[in-house]
Parts: C-alpha cells; sequence; structure tokens
C-alpha cells in the first residue's frame, strides 16, 4: 500500500520539478515587467526540437545538447524581445496577450511544418535508463536526474537572487518598478537579461521535458495551460511560491491521473479555480 | 482628452451617439448581397453571420466593459450543446431551443460572472482560461450526455417555423443566422447607447473611479457578463441547429482565441469591428485553407501580430483614423472615438492619468 503512495509521489515530484522549470522563468518575468508573455512554452518547445535535432540527426552526445538547448532558446528570446516585445512592455494586457497567443500560433505551425505533428521519439544515453532499487522503491534513473538537475538550478537560482547584485536589483525591480528605476536600476536592461536567462531555462526544460511527456506541435499549448497555472497559483516573481506550485500541482495531476482517472484534467482546473477565488494574487503573492 | 466639449449632456450625447448613419444601412444591405451574389457560399455565409454573433457578445465583454475573456468558447459550447441535446431529446424547433440554449449559457454566464466580477488582470486572465478549459474537460468526461470527442450525433431539426428546411446550400441556414444576429445586434446597439452601457465603458476606463461615482462596477459586470453568455449561446445554438451537429471543438480554446482575434482585427470597442472581422477572418481563412490547411495557423499568428503591432484598434479603428487624420494635426494621430476619457465627461473631473501601474 505505502509502495504505490510514495511512487506517486516521486513521479509527481519529478514532474513537478519539470514544470518548476518551464514556468519560473516565466514567473520572474511577469514579476517584474508584467508583461504577460503566453508565448513562454514555445521557448521551451524551441528548446525540445532543437535537442531532438542535435542527439538524433547530428548525434551529439545527451548532456552536450542540454546546454546548447537553454542557449537556443535564450537567444530566440533575444531577438523576439528586440523586435516585438519590448514595444509592448506598457501597452495593456490584452494586447501582450494577443501579440504572444499569435507568436505560439506560429511556432506551433512552423514546428508542424519542419517536424511534422507526431512525436518526436529521443534515445537517453544508458546512463540515464532504467532505475535503482532503493528500501524496496524503483526509482527511475531519468527522473532522479530531472530532480537533480531541478534542484539544483533552483539553488543557483535563489543563491544568485539573494546574494549577488544583479539578484538584488532583480527583486527591486518586481517589489516596485517604479521606485527602482528612481533609484537608478536600468529596469528594462535587467529585464532583457532575466527575460533571456528565463526563456533559456524554458528551453533547457522543454529539451529534458520530451523523455517524460513527449514531444509535439501542440507542446506550446499543452503546456502553456501548466505553466500559467503554476505562474498564477505561486504569485508572481516567487521563485519558492513557483516552486510549491509547482510541485504540487506536479504531485495532484500525476495522483489524479492514478486515482481518479476518469476526472482526467478536471481535478487541477477546478484547483486552480479555486485556489485565484480564494487568493487572486496567488499562494505565495504579496499583490 | 475630452473631445468636443459641447456635449455636456450626457443625454444628448447619448442620442447623437445612437444616431443611425447610411454607412450602417449599406452594411447590412450587402449583408444580404451573398443571397443574390454568392449562393454557392452561403453556408460559410452563415458561419460568418454566427461567428460574428459571437464575436459581438465578445465585444460587450471585452470592447465595452474591458473585461478580457480567454474562454468565451464556454458560453458558446453550452448553447450548442443545449440546443443539440434538446434536438436530439425530439424536440427540433429552432426558435424555442435558440431560446432554451440562451437561457443555458446565460445561467452558466450569471454564475461564472460571480468569480469573474472579483478578479482582475492576469487573475482573470486565469480564471477566464481556467473556466473555459473546466467546461471542455466536463463535456468531454460526460461522454454519456455529450457523445465526447465523437461530438453529439443524431440532432435532427424541424423546419424553420414549420416551413422553412435546413436545405443542403444554406438558404435557411443564413437566412436564419443573419435575422438572428441582425436582432442581436439590435440589442447590443441599443445597450452600449445606454446609461448601463456608458458604465460599462467607464468600467474599462478606470474600475476604481466607477464606484466612486455611484456605478456598482460587480453588478455591472455581472449584468454584462451574463447577457454576453446568453447572445454566446445563441451564436452556439444557430451552429448546432444549421450543421445538426455539435463537436468538442465548439469549447476548445483555439475557438475562443479565434474569436478574440477576430473581434481585434475587426475593432474592439465598436459595433461593426465584430462584424467586419468575422467576415475577413472567416473568408481569408476560407481562402487559405484551400491552399495548405495545416498551415493556417501560422498566417493567424502572423496577422495577429500584424495586428497588434500596426493596428492597435483593429481594421475599423485603422480605419477611423485615417477618416480622422487632419493636416492641422501635424501628422499625429486624432484620439479615437472608442470613447475615452469617459469617466471624466461624466465626472466633470480632470481627465483621468491612464497609467496601469497604479
Amino acid at each position: 500500500m505505502l509502495v504505490p503512495v510514495v511512487g506517486v509521489l516521486f513521479d509527481g515530484f519529478a514532474y513537478g520539478m519539470l514544470l518548476f522549470l518551464l514556468s519560473v522563468g516565466l514567473s520572474v518575468t511577469l514579476g517584474m515587467m508584467n508583461f504577460v508573455n503566453l508565448a513562454h512554452c514555445s521557448f521551451a518547445m524551441l528548446g525540445g526540437y532543437v535537442m531532438i535535432t542535435l542527439t538524433q540527426t547530428l548525434g551529439w552526445p545527451f548532456l552536450a545538447a542540454l546546454p546548447a538547448a537553454f542557449a537556443a532558446a535564450a537567444a530566440a528570446s533575444v531577438l523576439l524581445e528586440r523586435a516585438l516585445y519590448r514595444r509592448l512592455y506598457r501597452a495593456s494586457d490584452l494586447d501582450q496577450c494577443l501579440l504572444t497567443i499569435g507568436i505560439v500560433f506560429m511556432s506551433v505551425a512552423a514546428a508542424a511544418y519542419v517536424y511534422g505533428t507526431t512525436q518526436q521519439p529521443i534515445e537517453t544515453p544508458p546512463y540515464l535508463r532504467g532505475a535503482v532499487t532503493w528500501l524496496g522503491l524503483r526509482l527511475g534513473v531519468y527522473r532522479l536526474f530531472l530532480i537533480a538537475t531541478a534542484l539544483a538550478i533552483t539553488l543557483v537560482l535563489v543563491l544568485a537572487l539573494e546574494y549577488t547584485r544583479f539578484g538584488a536589483q532583480v527583486r527591486a525591480a518586481v517589489d516596485n518598478q517604479r521606485m527602482a528605476r528612481g533609484l537608478g536600476i536600468d529596469v528594462d536592461r535587467r529585464f532583457a537579461i532575466t527575460f533571456a536567462l528565463g526563456s533559456g531555462l524554458a528551453g533547457l526544460g522543454g529539451a529534458l521535458a520530451i523523455e517524460m511527456v513527449g514531444l509535439d506541435p501542440v507542446f506550446a499549448f499543452t503546456y502553456l495551460v501548466y505553466v500559467l497555472i503554476v505562474v498564477s497559483v505561486g504569485g508572481l516573481g516567487s521563485i519558492g511560491g513557483s516552486f510549491a506550485a509547482a510541485t504540487l500541482l506536479g504531485v495532484s495531476d500525476v495522483a489524479g491521473k492514478y486515482y481518479v482517472p476518469e476526472l482526467g484534467a478536471f481535478l487541477i482546473y477546478l484547483v486552480m479555480v479555486g485556489l485565484l477565488m480564494w487568493r487572486p494574487a496567488g499562494l505565495f503573492g504579496r499583490r | 482628452m475630452g473631445a468636443a466639449g459641447t456635449a455636456a449632456d450626457p443625454r444628448h450625447e447619448l442620442a447623437s451617439r445612437a444616431r443611425w448613419r447610411g454607412l450602417e444601412a449599406a452594411f447590412w444591405l450587402a449583408a444580404l448581397s451573398p443571397f443574390l451574389l454568392f449562393p454557392s457560399h452561403l453556408q460559410l455565409a452563415s458561419q460568418i453571420a454566427i461567428t460574428a454573433l459571437f464575436a459581438l457578445s465578445l465585444d460587450l465583454l471585452l470592447g465595452y466593459a474591458g473585461i478580457v475573456s480567454l474562454g468565451h468558447a464556454a458560453f458558446f459550447g453550452v448553447g450548442a450543446y443545449a440546443a443539440g441535446l434538446l434536438a436530439k431529446g425530439g424536440w427540433g424547433e429552432p426558435l424555442s431551443g435558440l431560446a432554451v440554449a440562451g437561457a443555458a449559457a446565460g445561467l452558466a454566464g450569471y454564475a461564472a460572472s460571480f468569480i469573474v466580477a472579483r478578479v482582475r488582470h492576469l487573475a482573470l486572465i486565469m480564471v477566464t482560461l481556467g473556466l473555459g478549459l473546466l467546461v471542455h474537460e466536463a463535456a468531454n468526461k460526460a461522454h454519456w450526455l455529450t457523445g465526447g470527442a465523437d461530438g453529439l450525433q443524431g440532432v435532427r431539426m424541424w423546419p424553420l417555423l414549420g416551413r422553412f428546411r435546413f436545405d443542403l446550400y444554406g438558404y435557411t441556414a443564413y437566412g436564419y443566422s443573419l435575422v438572428v444576429l441582425a436582432l442581436a445586434f439590435l440589442v447590443v446597439r441599443r445597450l452600449v447607447h445606454s446609461p448601463f452601457g456608458l458604465s460599462l465603458r467607464g468600467i474599462r476606463e478606470n474600475p476604481v473611479r466607477m464606484p466612486a461615482l455611484g456605478a456598482p462596477s460587480r453588478s455591472h459586470i455581472r449584468k454584462a457578463y451574463a447577457i454576453a453568455a446568453v447572445l454566446a449561446g445563441i451564436a452556439g445554438a444557430l451552429l448546432a441547429q444549421t450543421t445538426e451537429t455539435v463537436s468538442l471543438a465548439t469549447l476548445d480554446f483555439q475557438r475562443s482565441a479565434e474569436v478574440l482575434v477576430i473581434l481585434i482585427l475587426g475593432g474592439a470597442g465598436r459595433l461593426y469591428g465584430s462584424l467586419v472581422g468575422a467576415v475577413i477572418f472567416l473568408v481569408a481563412r476560407d481562402q487559405f485553407s484551400g491552399l495548405n490547411p495545416q498551415y493556417w495557423y501560422f498566417w493567424l499568428g502572423a496577422l495577429l501580430v500584424l495586428v497588434v503591432m500596426v493596428l492597435p484598434n483593429g481594421v475599423l479603428g485603422g480605419l477611423a483614423r485615417l477618416a480622422d487624420a487632419r493636416p492641422s494635426s501635424g501628422g499625429r494621430p486624432a484620439p479615437s472615438p472608442g470613447g475615452r476619457g469617459i469617466v471624466g465627461r461624466l465626472a466633470r473631473l480632470a481627465p483621468s492619468r491612464r497609467d496601469r501601474t497604479s
């Protein structure tokens, strides 16, 4: 009885870590600029497809392709930020929504054009396959790897945000953008860097996601919903909040599919609407 | 900010806005032309009329009250399923089916409005998105009722008014949809030129200040939401009745996004924006998907980006700006006649500062 529960918790936690990687960038950039970037998962999808191309077609080793996925998504986000997003920082939520939905549509169609609409297979290296048995539990090696990566990134993010000058400036901009500007912080520039980093993390998340959830052109839509749930439930600009919300969502989604499959995704949407009713600014949001 | 300062009397102002213009008559006459000019495309014309009605319902929310909704298809779908289920259950009379569907969607909308009126900004976008997904998932799982992913089969409609059968070419379908659209348009037109419509615009401009003027924002939003849901439900019912089938696609996020695109493309906050947007969008889709159906979404996305970057007030807004541009304004675009500074005019106070970071 205990073993399936722990197994579900483990799988859910690994899934939650994936969602955390996908969403943390959006949370921070939304908190900073209030820019509603619905195309966040398009960057994740880009990372995924870069990963596929590098490992499956060009034969790169798995671990070397991961940073490349990060870099590709970050570079693409810089381009888009310069070309389009920058002009809409002070536009309404709606305009930002529409622009970024437009980008999602284009990315979905472009991915379908280049890679076709089928699920992309990925071959993980032998050392990431299989499972280890620990105290009678079978834990998937890939999931352990995913959890370790996500935890390491979380640690780096928290430390960087707490203890570096750049991190302090980002926190100031999230807390009060106008005041930060008044103090001479170049918020636009900080935002551009944060945006690139966040999109890069999404790209990394997309690359890591293939093994667990697959990759097809509608990835940008399917996971957008999950990412938005994490962001809005966790509260804007809060890494801790995103972490908690992603874990909660991951565990409840896996548990829901395991124990009450007939409800499907209904449960998490219900939980999201309920939570937003209770706390419109998210669980850990301050505004 | 305020345009002509002479219109001090609000009643006079409202009456002057509500006056019919020649261009409007021309538009509605043109809406009859498919019967003569494109008799082979009447099914498409019927789709356009239905989509225009759906976009009109969103216009009331988004264009007038400023409530962003990413889940408006929920009410469209509720209406479609209500009409479809009624017809499948043995009552195929179209007009009463329309009424039942409108009532069902209106009830759903009124219930949802209690949630929607409480939140704003990102939470609003998320809650509407979540509600839309919730309804979609519910319909997907309730296979015994809705047929799930297979869609609702076996919808049989009786002839309209007992006389006009729904034919293959869509004569009845287009005539029926057009009349319903025109009636709904009259209602919405009356509504937005009423004091209620004016307070909706006030809410859009400054939701904090309206209650201070004595206009209860939340109850206005609830009413607007319920009315919009009724209209969306009627649009859904029209689709169900004219095509005699209901699929899960009526509830899709794609449909919510599409109707938003249509409205923005045409111009939100203008009555004819939804109609013009629907015509442009569906005709374009008909043409493009003939070329390569799979990549239609690429062009849809490109269109969205283009509209946001180049035509922030939609096609009609762009046309109005062209018409308003005078040499004396030094090349700067004149303020759009979308009703800026309504709150300020109502309160006869200094114009409000539009500052979204506050």
